[in-house]
């Protein structure tokens, strides 16, 4: 086994692709000497020089609309923010002008980009905790991975990498581990097994659209993303305990949706929950179930549920932000109320 | 080939002739709901369009405004074209999926127009940006009108562009109007150029409806981009003789304002320079208005006669 942090492994992947391919530059606040705010960056200056790790001012959306000129003109961009949060600072650059420039020229223009954006709340309040995928599922002409583990970070690090079109790439920062660099977080989900993948050195891609059954179950299937996947398995070995088998499925990128393995998955257990940390409405959840219900909604034996964060900006106080976060205990009450029901 | 001073002023004539022809033309077609959407006209306008692109190289990049059709055909582009993407046709320069906000052309490096004011500016930045890093020799201009420079794109972008060294020219088309906005009352400085300062790089002011001043001084900034001495903004004042967008009757705007910028008209002002230099006699000049003409009932005539993109084939378009 070779154990990387999923920052490390998010670095292994940008840097040899660096190395590769002279197009490829990073660009962002803090990216340089400093590594970025949890040191996913550390170290590629000194292997790239400060011309392809270039630290910026604060200019989100400028600094994203370059990246859109620049990555229309021949330059392979990785540009990243330092809270996804911040993400809303550049929506213009993102939404109307990255996602629009292939249709609007007629497919002559493409926009082959990265933004990285660490998500999800670890404790950090209202502007530095939301999770925003959605905002760009609902925006055609943007890809959306969100990795859980090591081993598909790097993969669908190279993947993104390599993609012709502007990919938002989030990374939940208690999945950085608190032996990554900067990482000073001692969670609880630095112990656990489910991120310790083997991750190869050698250059390997995780394809999009690819989702993958991260356990094997036949009672429920529960949909997770993110962190969502590590408190899905956990419930999961809870809930075996008292004979419930959940099958958890990870999509590793919303857009594309690998909508088949969700629904095949589906027609096997007859139960569904989705579980990630953006908010109920309009979120991922939303969307899965949606696509569910207009698909295989004969096979459901009884109503798809949705666990997300609750429709509050992410307050502060440890055990508010609890509450409005969904946790393993939520996964375990959901799945146990619905194994339960048939439909007669 | 370096032009005469005759053919220079005869080729800034027919084209700001043309550009003019084809917006009346669009205009007509327009408010006769013969053509679908909405437009942004250029008329008066027509001499920065002229003096900055002729300033280019073929490989040097534009981004350019929603206010692009005049743009786009300078830079290299057929009437034709842009005409069949005013109509929503597959021979558009777009192929029919961008409209006259978004018109685009690969092969003359014009960049696809943007909807959003002041986007165009940080979009230069990293064309620039690009340029510098594969070390190409090329420029790229990016032209926005004075609404653009209170956003943040502009201060955001101007700055990233000063501190770089980009070899990017911020051309601020300056009508005096950000749609019924007069620019005295957006701003305290004196000026657009004056705001070059707080960025640290050069700005000036030009009479943007005299063609050949605009060339050179673009001809100038180029020259000190392309020797990698960074950007220059240049505040560009020129009067648009319509409203800002398809139905705008431009009520907002003083009566004897459009009367003294008529007087300034860029292209009678050349037409009198030419005439007066010796260079042209009237009838010849007509001659250039009919063969303008022409070309842009070609251009009609050509959009007309397209197909329409078949409806769901917008669909193979989301991703490149």
């Amino acid at each position: 086994m070779r154990i990387l942090t999923f920052a490390e492994a998010i670095r292994e992947a940008i840097s040899q692709e660096m190395a590769k391919d002279e197009r490829i530059f990073i660009m962002g606040e803090d990216v340089g000497i400093f590594g970025g705010p949890f040191k996913v960056t550390k170290g590629l200056i000194d292997k790239f020089g400060e011309k392809r790790v270039r630290d910026t001012p604060i200019c989100e959306n400028s600094l994203f609309g370059a990246a859109v000129g620049a990555a229309m003109t021949g330059m392979r961009p990785i540009v990243e923010v330092h809270y996804a949060d911040f993400l809303a600072c550049a929506m213009d650059a993102m939404v109307n002008e990255a996602a629009k420039m292939h249709l609007t020229s007629g497919g002559q223009f493409s926009v082959p980009m990265v933004i990285r954006a660490p998500t999800g709340s670890t404790n950090r309040g209202a502007t530095h905790g939301q999770s925003l995928e959605a905002w760009f599922m609902h925006t055609p002409g943007l890809k959306v991975a969100c990795p859980s583990t090591p081993y598909d970070a790097k993969g669908l690090m190279i993947s993104a990498i390599r993609d012709n079109n502007p990919v938002l790439f989030f990374e939940h920062r208690y999945l950085y581990g608190t032996r990554s660099p900067g990482g000073k977080f001692n969670s609880e989900w630095d112990k656990k097994e489910s991120l310790n993948t083997n991750v190869p050195e050698k250059s390997y891609s995780v394809p999009f659209g690819n989702a993958e059954i991260k356990r094997d179950g036949s009672d429920i299937t529960v949909v997770a993303t993110m962190l969502m996947v590590h408190k899905a398995l956990e419930a999961a070995d809870i809930l075996m305990q008292s004979g419930v088998s959940i099958e958890v499925i990870d999509p590793r990128t919303l857009v594309p949706l690998d909508k088949e393995k969700i629904i095949e998955s589906v027609k096997k257990t007859n139960r569904l929950v989705v579980a990630s940390e953006d908010h109920l409405t309009c979120g991922i959840a939303s969307e899965i179930i949606a696509i569910v219900c207009e698909e295989a909604f004969d096979y459901l034996d009884c109503q798809p549920q949705r666990i997300s964060a609750k429709d509050i900006p992410i307050p502060f106080s440890p055990g508010s932000e609890d509450y409005v976060i969904p946790g393993v205990s939520d996964i375990v009450n959901m799945v146990g109320q619905m194994v339960g029901k048939k439909d007669e | 080939m370096k032009l005469t001073e005759k053919e220079l002023l005869e080729k800034f004539y027919f084209q700001m002739v043309l550009i003019r022809t084809f917006e009346e033309r669009v205009q007509h077609l327009f408010l006769t709901e013969k053509m679908p959407g909405t437009i942004h006209s250029s008329i008066g306008q027509e001499a920065v369009a002229v003096g900055v692109i002729n300033c280019l190289r073929s490989d040097d990049y534009l981004c350019g405004s929603h206010r692009g059709h005049g743009q786009y055909i300078i830079k290299g582009g057929a009437p034709r074209e842009v005409m069949a993407e005013l109509f929503g046709k597959t021979t558009g320069c777009s192929m029919g999926m961008g409209g006259s906000v978004h018109l685009s052309n690969a092969a003359n490096n014009y960049l696809p127009g943007v909807g959003v004011v002041g986007a165009q500016i940080a979009i230069a930045d990293g064309v620039g940006l690009s340029i510098q890093m594969r070390n190409t020799n090329q420029i790229v201009v990016s032209i926005f009108g004075d609404g653009a420079t209170n956003t943040g794109y502009f201060h955001e972008a101007i700055n990233l562009a000063a501190i770089w060294d980009l070899p990017v020219i911020f051309i601020c088309e300056n009508n005096f109007y950000a749609v019924s906005m007069p620019i005295k009352k957006t701003m305290r400085v004196g000026s657009i150029a004056e705001r070059a300062k707080s960025y640290g790089i050069e700005g000036h002011i030009i009479d943007g409806n005299d063609v050949v001043e605009v060339w050179k001084m673009t001809q100038s900034c180029v020259e000190k981009a392309r020797a990698g001495k960074g950007p220059t903004l240049l505040e560009l004042q020129t009067y648009r003789h319509k409203g800002h967008s398809r139905f705008d009757p431009a009520t907002y705007r003083p009566k004897n304002e459009l009367e003294s910028w008529l007087k300034k008209d860029p292209i009678p002002r050349l037409k009198k320079d030419l005439i007066s230099k010796g260079y042209k006699k009237e009838s010849d000049l007509d001659l250039l208005i009919k063969k303008a003409e022409k070309i842009v009932d070609e251009a009609v005539e050509f959009a007309r006669s397209s197909p329409n993109p078949n409806p769901s084939n917008c669909q193979n378009f989301v991703f490149g």
